[in-house]
C-alpha cells in the first residue's frame, strides 16, 4: 500500500505491508538505520522517534499509523551546516553512552522532554526517561548530558 | 613498579572526548544489524521446547516447500564439516545432533528471502522428541542417578587458556574442577578465634547487551567471511577455521561497532550456525536473535558456595575455606575458565596464609553459562565480603577497619605464584569510606559498607599491533581490539598520540578486520589498556626509531646525530617533523612507516596475571521495613587503574558496572521453574532503570602509576561490579538486622527475613 508522511522535514511517499512497522520502513526500506531495535515489544526505547513530537517506539508502531504526520529520526537533528543539536553535544560532552546502541531513542526520548518542557527537574527527567533502558553508563551522564542540553538551549531562546 | 613515572603528559591522562561520539550521537555508527550484503538471505532458528530429549527425526519437507525458502539446516544436514566447537571443550553442535540439552536450543534453521518468510516456514518443521530426564541443578547433577548430559569424551579447545585436564565426557556431568590450595586450613580452623560460616547463592543473570547477538556470513570459494558482534573475532576465527577445515587466511572475521558485550559476546555464540547456514544456502545470510533468543544463547554461571573464613585473637584473618558448585548450563562454553578465575578470586584481596578452595561445574539442561562481566568474581565476593563483615561484627571490630588490617599490600605475595600484588587497597578504601561519609551518625534503617574486590584479570598476554604513520603525519593503528563502548577508539589513538607526538585527532583506528588487523587475543578481562595500550605504545616507539634512521638517511648523518624531539627529530639546526621525514624519505609527498610491536608471556608480562584489578565501592542504602524494598541513597565507586588514560571513561565503566552489580544485588535473576526459563524476556527481568539512580554517586580513581601497562595504568571496568552484591546484603544486615546470603536482595526476600527475624524474636520473648 502507498504511504506518504513528512519524515525529518521532507516528502516521503514508499509502497510498505500493512503489518510494517516504522522501525521496518525507516530501517529496512529507507536505510536510515540510525534508529536502533533492541527489545521490539516497547520497553527498552532505543528505537524511539518522534511523530508528531510525541515520542513512540518505532519497532511496534504501524508504520501507516504515520501517515501524512511528521516523523523525526536520530538523523533529523544535525544541521545541514553540521552543527550538532544541543543534546547530542551534551551527550558527547558528557561522556553519556558507551556502546551506543541505546543512544539514538535515548536522544529522541530527552529531546520530545525538553520540547515540552525546558527546564525540567532532575526528577523529572528520571521519570520521563524511565522507558528508555541502557546497559552501559548506569544512566548518570545521560541525566547531567539532558540537563547540560536544558542550559545550553535555555541561552539559546534568550539570544 | 612502572620503570617510567612520567607525570608531564599532553594526551594521555586527559578526559578527551570519545572518538565514536558523533557518529554515535548522530545514528551513523555501524553495527551487524544496519548492515546488508548484496544476495543477503535471512535465518530464523526452530529452538527444542524439550529441556532433554531425543530427536528421533526431523521432516523438513513442508518447510523448504515453502515460498521464498532457500533451505532448511538440522543436525542431520552437517556431514562435510566439523560441527562441534569451543575454545575450551568441544562440546558444542552449532545445531543438536542427536539429542538436545537445554529448552531453547538450536535445532533447525530456516534460511529464506526475508525473515519474516524464514519465521513462517519454521511451524512447519516436524520434529519428533523422545523425551529424557533433565537435570537443574549442580546438586541433581552430582546425583549417583542423575542421567548423562555428554556420553562421549571431547577434545580439548585449542585455545582452553587453562591447563586443567578436559573432564567433560568423563563419566560424570562435572564439566571442570578446579582447587587451590596453601598453609594447613584444619589446623588453623581448630585454632581460630572466630569462624564465620555460611552457604550463600549467587543467581543466574543476562548480561542484556541492548544489541542481540547478529551475525552475517558469506561461505564461498574464497573461503569464510564473517560480520558479528562477536567481542574476540582471532578467537571466533579459531573456531570457524576448525568447523570447516580452512586454513587461518581463508576465514575473515569483521566486527564494525558492537552494541555492547560485557562478556556476554565472548567467544563463539551463533558464528557457526550462521556460517553453516551460508554454506548450505550459497549466499550470503543474516542471522539476528530476538532479545529472547539472546537470553537462550548465554547467562552467567549460577553459584552454589559454602565458605568458612577464620580470624585469630589480634583481628588476622587466618583461613579461608570453600566449596564451589556451578551451574554451567548444557555446554562448557568458557567455563572452565570461569570455574579457574572464581576458585582464585575466593581469596580476595586478602593475605591470608590457608587457603582450600574446591569448585566445580557441573553439565545441566539449562542455557549454557558463559563468561559475564568479572568473570567468576561476583560469584564468590557475595561470600567473602559479606564475610569479612559478619567476623568484623563477631570480634567488635569496625568492618572497615578490619579490611584495611589484612588487605593486601602493595608488592605484597598474597597469593603464592601470582605476580606480586600491585594496587593500593589502603588508599582505594580510605577513598570508598570517605565518599559514603564512614563514621557519620546513620538514620534508622539505613546502613552503609564498604567492600573491595580483586581479580587476577588480563587474561593471557598475546596481543600485537601495527602503527602506520602516514606523509601527511596523520597515523592509522591496525587493532584487534574491538570497540564495546569501552571506548578503546579514544585510548589507544590517546596512547599513539602521546608517544608520536601528533594531533590526537589526526589519529584513527581500524579495528577488529582479523584479515586486516595483527592478532590480538581476545577484549575482555579489562585488558586492552594494559595490553593493547602497551603494544600501541611500543609500535609507536618502533616507528620513531624507524623514522630516526629514516632522518639520518635524509640529513645524510649518523642515526646517533638524530634527536628526537616532540612531532619529529632535530640534528644541529635542522629540524623535521614526521611528515618532513616520511616525504623526503620517499621523495614523494606519500608513503608511510609501519611500527609494530609483539606482546607475549615475557618481561613484564611474564608474571601472571597481567594485573590485579582491584576497585573499592561503596553505598549507602536504607530499606522500608514494610516492603522489604531497599533504596540506593549513595553509591561510590573507587578504580584503582595505576593511571587512568582517559578519566572520564575509567570513571564511566565504574559506574557502568556498579549499576550491574547493583541490579544483580537487588532486582536481576533469570528464573527456571522446571524446564523452562520462565522470565526469559525483557518484560519480566528486571534491568536497572533510570528510576533506580542512586540518590548520590560519586566516581574516584585511584592512580598511583603502579600497573603494568603504559605509563603505569592498568585495567578497570570489572571490579566495580563485583562487590556489590556483597555490599547491599551487608548494609541490609546493618540497617535492619538480617543477613541474606542470596542474591538478588529482593523485596519479597528481605521481607521475608524481617518476618521471621521478628516471629524469632516473639518466641523468644
Amino acid at each position: 500500500m502507498k504511504l506518504s508522511f513528512r519524515l525529518n522535514d521532507k516528502a516521503i511517499a514508499l509502497e510498505c505491508e500493512p503489518a510494517d512497522t516504522l522501525a521496518e520502513v525507516l530501517r529496512n526500506t529507507l536505510n536510515l538505520n540510525g534508529t536502533k531495535v533492541s527489545c521490539e515489544v516497547q520497553v527498552c526505547g532505543a528505537c524511539t522517534v518522534l511523530v508528531d513530537g510525541v515520542p513512540v517506539s518505532a519497532c511496534t508502531y504501524l508504520a501507516y499509523e504515520a501517515r501524512d504526520k511528521n516523523v523525526t529520526t536520530i538523523e533529523g537533528l544535525e544541521k545541514s551546516d553540521g552543527t550538532l543539536h544541543p543534546l547530542q553535544q551534551a551527550f558527547i560532552d558528557e561522556f553519556a553512552f558507551q556502546c551506543g546502541y541505546c543512544t539514538p531513542g535515548m536522544i529522541m526520548s530527552a529531546k520530545a522532554l525538553l520540547d515540552e518542557n525546558p527546564k525540567p527537574t532532575r526528577d523529572e527527567i528520571i521519570h520521563h526517561m524511565d522507558g528508555n533502558i541502557c546497559r552501559c553508563t548506569g544512566y548518570v551522564p545521560i541525566v547531567a548530558a539532558i540537563e547540560r542540553a536544558a542550559e545550553v538551549l535555555a541561552k539559546e531562546s534568550k539570544k | 613498579m612502572s620503570a617510567e613515572k612520567k607525570t608531564d603528559f599532553q594526551v594521555v591522562n586527559h578526559s578527551l572526548p570519545r572518538r565514536d561520539g558523533r557518529v554515535k550521537v548522530t545514528g551513523k555508527a555501524q553495527y551487524v544489524a544496519d548492515l546488508k550484503l548484496i544476495g543477503m538471505a535471512y535465518a530464523k532458528v526452530l529452538r527444542s521446547p524439550y529441556a532433554h530429549a531425543k530427536i528421533l527425526s526431523i521432516d523438513k519437507s513442508r518447510a523448504e516447500a515453502h515460498p521464498g525458502v532457500h533451505c532448511v539446516v538440522t543436525g542431520f544436514d552437517l556431514d562435510g564439516i566439523n560441527p562441534y566447537y569451543g575454545h575450551a571443550v568441544k562440546d558444542h553442535p552449532l545445531l543438536a545432533i542427536d539429542k538436545v540439552r537445554y529448552a531453547g536450543e538450536p535445532v533447525a534453521a530456516v534460511v529464506a528471502i526475508d525473515e519474516r518468510t524464514a519465521f513462517e516456514a519454521l511451524e512447519l518443521i516436524e520434529v519428533k522428541y523422545e523425551e529424557l530426564k533433565a537435570i537443574f541443578t549442580p546438586e541433581e547433577a552430582a546425583a549417583k542417578d542423575a542421567p548423562l548430559l555428554h556420553q562421549r569424551q571431547f577434545e580439548a579447545g585449542a585455545l582452553r587458556g587453562f591447563e586443567g585436564e578436559v573432564t567433560a565426557g568423563k563419566g560424570s556431568n562435572i564439566c571442570q574442577s578446579h582447587k587451590i590450595q596453601w598453609g594447613d586450613v584444619d589446623k588453623a580452623f581448630k585454632e581460630a578465634a572466630a569462624v564465620i560460616e555460611g552457604e550463600y547463592y549467587f543467581p543466574m543473570t543476562y548480561a542484556y547487551a541492548m544489541e542481540p547477538y547478529v551475525a552475517i556470513a558469506d561461505v564461498n570459494d574464497q573461503g569464510v567471511t564473517i560480520y558479528s558482534s562477536a567481542q574476540h573475532p582471532f578467537m571466533v576465527r579459531h573456531d570457524l577455521k576448525s568447523v570447516f577445515n580452512l586454513p587461518v587466511s581463508s576465514v575473515r572475521l569483521i566486527v564494525p561497532f558492537v552494541g555492547g558485550g560485557y562478556g556476554s559476546k565472548s567467544y563463539t555464540k551463533i558464528e557457526p550456525l550462521v556460517a553453516a547456514c551460508s554454506w548450505k544456502a550459497k549466499r550470503p545470510v543474516k542471522l539476528q536473535l530476538t532479545v529472547e533468543e539472546a537470553m537462550l544463547t548465554t547467562r552467567s554461571d549460577d553459584a552454589f558456595t559454602w565458605m568458612r573464613t577464620a580470624v585469630d585473637a589480634h583481628g588476622k584473618i587466618i583461613a579461608r575455606q570453600a566449596k564451589i558448585m556451578m551451574n554451567t548450563g548444557a555446554y562448557a562454553e568458557n567455563s572452565p575458565l570461569v570455574v579457574e578465575k572464581s576458585t582464585n578470586r575466593c581469596v580476595g584481596p586478602y593475605a591470608i596464609p590457608n587457603v582450600l578452595i574446591e569448585n566445580s561445574s557441573y553439565y545441566t539442561n539449562t542455557v549454557p553459562a558463559s563468561s559475564y562481566r568479572g568473570f567468576g568474581c561476583a560469584q564468590v565476593t557475595l561470600p567473602g565480603e559479606s564475610q569479612i563483615d559478619e567476623l568484623a561484627a563477631k570480634i567488635g571490630k569496625d568492618p572497615y577497619e578490619f579490611r584495611l588490617a589484612n588487605a593486601a599490600k602493595p608488592g605484597e605475595e598474597f597469593f603464592p605464584g601470582m605476580r606480586p600484588f600491585d594496587g593500593t587497597l589502603k588508599q582505594d578504601l580510605e577513598t570508598a569510606a570517605k565518599a559514603v561519609g564512614w563514621g557519620k551518625p546513620l538514620e534508622k534503617n539505613h546502613g552503609r559498607t564498604v567492600a573491595v574486590s580483586g581479580s587476577d584479570a588480563g587474561a593471557y598476554p598475546l596481543t600485537s599491533t601495527a602503527i602506520r604513520v602516514h606523509a601527511d603525519g596523520s597515523v592509522t593503528i591496525m587493532t584487534g581490539s574491538t570497540e564495546l563502548g569501552q571506548g578503546s577508539h579514544t585510548v589507544l589513538p590517546q596512547i599513539a598520540a602521546e608517544e608520536l607526538g601528533v594531533p590526537f585527532e589526526k589519529v584513527r583506528v581500524v579495528s577488529s578486520d582479523t584479515a586486516i588487523t595483527p592478532y590480538d587475543r581476545s577484549t575482555g578481562a579489562s585488558r586492552t589498556t594494559t595490553l593493547m595500550g602497551s603494544a600501541v605504545l611500543e609500535a609507536s616507539r618502533d616507528a620513531i626509531q624507524q623514522m630516526v634512521v629514516m632522518a639520518a638517511d635524509v640529513l645524510k648523518v649518523k642515526p646517533e646525530q638524530i634527536q628526537t624531539v616532540r612531532g619529529g627529530v632535530r640534528c644541529g639546526e635542522a629540524q623535521l617533523s614526521w611528515s618532513e621525514v616520511i616525504c623526503k624519505f620517499y621523495a614523494l609527498p606519500d608513503g608511510e612507516v609501519i611500527g609494530r610491536a609483539y606482546i607475549r608471556k615475557s618481561g613484564k608480562f611474564s608474571a601472571l596475571p597481567v594485573f590485579w584489578e582491584a576497585a573499592a565501592t561503596g553505598c549507602e542504602i536504607s530499606v522500608d521495613e514494610e516492603t522489604g524494598k531497599i533504596s540506593m541513597e549513595k553509591l561510590a565507586t573507587v578504580g584503582d587503574v595505576g593511571l587512568a588514560i582517559n578519566p572520564a571513561l575509567a570513571e564511566g565503566q565504574d559506574i557502568g558496572a556498579a549499576t550491574m552489580g547493583m541490579g544483580i544485588g537487588l532486582f536481576e535473576e533469570l528464573v527456571y521453574e522446571g524446564s523452562q526459563l520462565v522470565n526469559g524476556s525483557i518484560l519480566d527481568y528486571r534491568l536497572p532503570r533510570f528510576s533506580d539512580l542512586p540518590k548520590q554517586v560519586e566516581l574516584h580513581l585511584v592512580q598511583n602509576q603502579d600497573g603494568v601497562g603504559p605509563y603505569g595504568a592498568k585495567g578497570g571496568g570489572e571490579a566495580s561490579l563485583n562487590s556489590m552484591a556483597a555490599n547491599i546484603a551487608n548494609a541490609v544486615d546493618q540497617a535492619v538486622g538480617v543477613r541474606i546470603r542470596q542474591a538478588p536482595l529482593t523485596p519479597e526476600r528481605v521481607w521475608r527475613a524481617l518476618k521471621e527475624k521478628k516471629s524469632n524474636m516473639a518466641n523468644r520473648g
